[in-house]
């Protein structure tokens, strides 16, 4: 059924035929093109050329446009090759194909100087815009917050259960597995260095101060940032895409206190009890270590711990975590309600939530770290 | 359903379709003939859209049978299965374009993947299709999300003619379009079927589509083929539903 098509040059009166036989379709293009391409340069050669089709066996789009565009370029001032022996059912495609105008190029960027400039530039103005966009959204969300406060009854509690489930109960088992890790390594590593001095002991302050402190609350940030946080600004990018958001907004509904507020409260609440439970982990880690490694006696551990720990190292650290799951709650919203319609930018914009997340996370602890110092806490 | 079609193009066979446990399609037989322009109608839900898509192998099917181009799609081996697949073309509900692709992109990405030509044939054939299915020029290097509704079913259009298939799949191509821009659209089918040759399989809704553009029609109702044949046929059928469809009051209103 399938026959390779040729292009065949014949001599017929004063002119040229150029003969086309086989099966003309997407499936010979390749061939075709080559074919059309050589008999392109007939050009001028003769005077009067004329294509003949009648022993095609076979037409679809790509060889009608390519008999065209073949028509078009032996074409000179009005002199045009006539299509001989055209199908009845084939003249209609070919009438098709002959409206196509000449089309303009797609667009190529070139890469300049002042282009690349101009890049820079736009990515300032854009850290401009993205800590505009933070503020904005951390106004839209306290001012939902005063109105949910006035009228208690507004406050999406099974929404905000149901985010609470999602980010905290779901999340217990990752965040105990990899602090409790932590701990561990943190304790093998101290007594492993602490042992030259014969300060194995001290093991059990660093312990302590490090993870309640820091690394507790630091690190389960930054695994909510990872999976909450990339998670919120999936959700709210797709419903964007959709069309979902505006449709709430038609409604009469605040977007901000319908999606956005029970999110930031359910990170809210479950960040510091994520940290309390990630820290209880790793100083179980790193007492068990410290036990079966370092052969510090559980009792020697918890007496250690007394007085090296004092409430105010715990409490540090338990006032960062809903600072902190603010700020992520807060640039993952942003970055959700800012995707476009494609799902490269849905793709861009879960990113962006994850590493802002996290930096905006360290820029925080940072912060504290220096307000805590100076209240001599 | 009548026996067996010579010349089919899809042939189905006792094919049933279990979503948990509600039967969707239930021992559902179908031929589409080649060359034709099939209506498939029913009832909302009713699985018109799940007859589709088992058909293209997107739903998996519990029993029956399937060949399309005379190859039984189970027993086809993955190239065997790849060849069908550039054989036809689909035109989903929504469109379903790439959406981080422009408008060019979408036309060129299945034409680029299987056949070896130059970006300027492609850009060509390109701007071919768009002037087929009735869109200018400087739509192609719109995003999708650009794009109305209607201009989106014709991007998926071309799309789906991309590499002049034999067979399309249109999965109601006219919803959400404007009566004219419907019209066009069924001429714009009936067109491509004279030129090309195309079968095509068209899941519609439109009163006006079954009657100016099918050659045959086939009706779902619980899960089997409960009529198929052409418009008179369809007209003078006791069925209470193509009673009601058929002679309904808007059936009435495109009758005249």
């Amino acid at each position: 059924m399938n026959v390779d098509p040729t292009l065949e040059r014949m001599a017929r009166g004063n002119g040229l035929a150029l003969c086309a036989t086989g099966t003309w379709t997407a499936r010979f293009a390749g061939e075709l093109e080559q074919m059309v391409s050589d008999a392109e340069r007939l050009r001028g050669s003769r005077p009067n050329i004329s294509i003949d089709v009648s022993q095609v066996s076979r037409l679809d789009t790509f060889g009608a446009w390519l008999i065209e565009r073949l028509r078009r370029s032996l074409t000179q001032g009005e002199a045009e090759p006539r299509i001989a022996g055209l199908s009845a059912d084939y003249s209609s495609l070919v009438d098709e194909v002959r409206r196509v105008k000449a089309m303009p190029a797609a667009d190529t960027a070139t890469v300049t100087i002042t282009g690349m400039l101009e890049q820079v530039g736009r990515t300032m103005a854009g850290i401009g815009g993205t800590i505009v966009g933070l503020i904005d959204m951390l106004g839209g969300v306290l001012a939902a917050s005063a109105r949910v406060m006035t009228h208690p009854r507004s406050l999406r509690l099974t929404s905000t259960v149901h985010h609470l489930e999602q980010v905290c109960w779901r999340a217990v088992p990752i965040v105990v597995l990899i602090t409790f890790l932590i701990g561990c390594i943190i304790s093998q590593q101290g007594i492993f260095h602490f042992r030259k001095f014969g300060a194995d002991i001290f093991v059990v302050d660093m312990l302590g101060v490090l993870v309640l402190r820091e690394i507790g609350v630091l690190l389960v940030a930054i695994m909510v940032a990872g999976r909450s946080g990339s998670a919120y600004t999936a959700e709210l990018g797709s419903m964007k895409m959709r069309e979902e958001i505006d449709a709430l907004r038609t409604m009469g509904f605040d977007p901000i206190e319908v999606l956005i507020l029970p999110r930031m409260l359910a990170l809210i609440i479950a960040l510091p009890i994520l940290a309390f439970l990630g820290a209880m982990a790793a100083l179980y880690g790193g007492g068990l270590v410290a036990w079966l490694y370092g052969g510090v006696e559980p009792e020697a551990f918890l007496l250690r711990l007394r007085d090296a720990i004092s409430i105010d190292h715990f409490t540090v650290g338990i006032i960062k975590a809903p600072v902190m799951a603010a700020v992520i709650g807060i640039v993952a919203c942003v970055e959700g309600l800012a995707v476009q319609g494609s799902a490269e930018s849905l793709g861009q914009h879960t990113t962006s939530s994850v590493v802002k997340g996290i930096f905006f996370v360290i820029v925080m602890d940072g912060v504290f770290a220096i307000f805590f110092a100076s209240i001599g806490m | 359903m009548a026996g067996e079609v010579q010349n089919a193009i899809i042939r189905v066979r006792d094919i049933s379709v279990q979503f948990g446990s509600t039967k969707v399609l239930d021992g559902l037989n179908l031929d589409v003939k080649r060359g034709e322009i099939l209506g498939f109608v029913g009832p909302s839900g009713a699985g018109k859209s799940v007859l589709t898509r088992t058909i293209i192998g997107l739903v998996p099917k519990v029993s029956g049978r399937i060949e399309v181009f005379g190859i039984d799609l189970d027993a086809a081996s993955s190239s065997e299965r790849r060849a069908v697949e550039r054989r036809w073309g689909i035109l989903f509900q929504q469109g379903a374009l790439f959406s981080s692709l422009t408008v060019r992109q979408n036309i060129q990405f299945p034409v680029r993947e299987y056949l070896n030509v130059t970006q300027r044939l492609l850009d060509e054939i390109t701007f071919a299709k768009l002037g087929m299915v009735g869109l200018r020029p400087e739509v192609a290097d719109r995003f999708p999300s650009e794009l109305s509704g209607g201009m989106i079913k014709r991007v998926a259009l071309a799309r789906a003619l991309a590499l002049d298939p034999e067979l399309v799949f249109l999965d109601e191509p006219t919803s959400g379009l404007d009566p004219i821009g419907a019209g066009d659209f069924d001429e714009l089918v009936r067109t491509l079927q004279r030129t090309l040759g195309l079968t095509v399989f068209m899941v519609t809704h439109d009163l006006d589509s079954l009657y100016t553009a099918c050659d045959r029609i086939a009706v779902l109702g619980n899960g089997k083929i409960i009529a198929a044949g052409s418009m008179a046929d369809m007209q003078a059928s006791q069925h209470p539903w193509l009673r009601a469809y058929f002679h309904g009051k808007r059936a009435r209103a495109v009758m005249g």
